[in-house]
């Protein structure tokens, strides 16, 4: 099956400054792709990019087999976007701003309603259907600016930062919604929210400088398995004399006294291994890396917290 | 596509009040300034009747509160304008037109014809007035129907120009402004020429075009300026998007 989205080589320049630099990636029906990154690294402007809000300096977007560049319109019709700040006109009601964006997205005269009404039911609107925009809280603004993404069930929807002013309540809604529109479309999440797109998405990419450093299975993220283990041991033998043995690499005390080990030895042979020594073991874990530590890793370009890379507390 | 945001720009012109006030005020300068020219027109009717060749009631009435008209206008329009564009630039809506399958083309012609609807509205208003003249008198049709058509021009190019301030900046006083003082310009650049060698200059007055069709002379060369103008600042709306799209 081909990709809803591909994105070949895509540079954008501000003057010298260069935002984005030279990415290609693609996107599956029923992929829901993490787009990470610190402030400032290029998202937005790729975002942007992928709607046609922006106009790349080199370059290829193709959405739903639609070269973005050249047919503008066609491609978009295959798109639903959420930006930053969500585009309302306060001034109108819930339901007439929706009733426009589905014009907008040429849906015909028989489906106005009906698309507007499942578009409501979806982001739990119905209590608000005839409240100016205005007057909503900032929850609920979010909310229409996501019914307006997937009015028109577009094949690819791009959220931007789309849990921003939600309670904790409504941003599990909102995941849930997200999952459930995944299953049928393909869903590009822009956030700063690392446990949100672990809990959501499918694949992760990671975005620094204007560059892709990272693209990932999160389920192969997940499953990676180190040779990082945290210890705590009940006799007091030093830092030093565990370094001695041969069988681990390095040794650390972290902040709560327990110490990290490096070891090549499985899970199983180390705990062995330990207790033939007597230290008495208290305390075993196996590190799993995290996301969050190879976002870190990744974005901060700092040496001594790469070799961390794929260490994390579980 | 276009006459959906024709429409949604007509719409939210009235769900403010800005779009009701205009309405009023245009309506109260206007009867007020028709009121005293038929207070004018009857005290002089007496010796209007021995003169031969004399003036009419649409020369004396109707010419001149279309004058009046245009000169309100031009003081109003730039605060119909004003919000057309930057306003979707700083409340960031315009990223909901530019990611429908909508072009740019169709973004900016939809918002001005919008702004022609309402303009419609208020040249139907003014044309009332004159006409409920009927009831009494015979009417120079024609005059008036030419005049109307004039000011129908005149307002839209006072528009055109105005979206295209409009889109050069992301605060609505500025484009308001720019619009009124770019009009301005326009409207007396010809005030102190006197000689023929400023044809020029009285070509380029918006004025000069006007008043050719208040006295009921309907010139191509007046009409195809009008259309210049319009056609012109709406491509160069329509240019100044597609080049920010570029460089924002």
């Amino acid at each position: 099956m081909s990709s809803l989205i591909s994105v070949n080589n895509l540079t954008r320049r501000y003057g010298d400054f260069c935002a984005v630099n030279n990415i290609s990636f693609e996107l599956a029906a029923g992929d829901i792709l993490g787009f990470l990154g610190p402030n400032g690294a290029g998202k937005s402007s790729t975002m942007q990019m992928l709607t046609g809000n922006l106009a790349p300096t080199f370059g290829e977007i193709t959405i739903n087999g639609v070269d973005l560049l050249e047919h503008p319109k066609a491609a978009k019709k295959s798109l639903g976007y959420l930006p930053e700040v969500p585009p309302l006109y306060k001034e109108m009601t819930v339901y007439e701003y929706l009733l426009y964006c589905a014009r907008l997205h040429a849906i015909s005269k028989q489906q106005l309603n009906k698309v507007c009404d499942s578009a409501i039911e979806r982001c739990g609107l119905g209590d608000v259907r005839q409240r100016l925009i205005r007057n909503l809280s900032k929850g609920f603004q979010q909310r229409v600016g996501i019914a307006q993404a997937i009015l028109h069930s577009p094949p690819v929807i791009i959220l931007d930062e789309p849990t921003v002013g939600l309670d904790p309540i409504q941003i599990l809604e909102i995941r849930k919604l997200i999952k459930t529109l995944g299953e049928s479309h393909g869903i590009i999440l822009c956030t700063h929210i690392l446990p949100e797109v672990q809990a959501v998405c499918s694949r992760v990419q990671i975005i620094n400088c204007g560059e892709l450093v990272y693209s990932a299975d999160i389920a192969d993220l997940l499953n990676q398995q180190s040779n990082r283990y945290e210890l705590a041991l009940s006799s007091t033998i030093s830092q030093d004399d565990i370094a001695k043995h041969d069988v681990i690499n390095s040794v650390e005390t972290l902040d709560n006294s327990r110490l990290l080990i490096d070891s090549n030895l499985t899970a199983e042979k180390l705990i062995e291994y330990i207790v033939q020594q007597q230290w008495g073991l208290t305390h075993f874990n196996q590190h799993q890396p995290s996301l969050e530590q190879t976002f870190i890793a990744l974005t901060t370009g700092d040496k001594s917290i790469n070799k961390d890379l794929e260490v994390t507390q579980s | 596509m276009i006459f959906t945001i024709a429409k949604k720009e007509f719409r939210s012109l009235f769900l403010s009040p800005l779009a009701w006030v205009i309405l009023a005020v245009i309506q109260i300068i206007l009867a007020w300034s028709f009121f005293t020219s038929i207070d004018v027109f009857f005290n002089i009717q007496s010796e209007l009747s021995t003169m031969p060749n004399a003036p009419g009631v649409t020369d004396l009435i109707i010419s001149p509160l279309y004058e009046v008209a245009s000169v309100v206008l031009l003081m109003i329009t730039p605060l119909l304008t004003m919000r057309l564009i930057s306003e979707e630039r700083r409340n960031a809506t315009m990223s909901l037109l530019l990611s429908a399958p909508v072009s740019i083309s169709e973004i900016v012609i939809g918002k001005y014809l919008g702004l022609l609807f309402f303009i419609c509205t208020i040249l139907l208003l003014i044309i009332l007035m004159p006409l409920s003249l009927s009831m009494g008198t015979e009417l120079d049709y024609a005059k008036l129907f030419s005049g109307a058509l004039g000011l129908l021009l005149i307002i839209a190019a006072f528009s055109a120009a105005g979206i295209y301030m409009s889109s050069l900046t992301e605060n609505p006083m500025i484009a308001a402004i720019s619009t009124f003082g770019l009009l301005l310009l326009l409207w007396m650049i010809n005030v102190n020429s006197t000689s023929a060698g400023d044809n020029t200059l009285s070509y380029l007055s918006l004025h000069t075009h006007f008043t050719a069709m208040l006295r009921g002379i309907l010139n191509t060369r007046d009409i195809a300026y009008f259309l210049l103008f319009i056609i012109g600042f709406v491509t160069l709306t329509i240019r100044q998007l597609e080049t920010q799209r570029l460089q924002s």
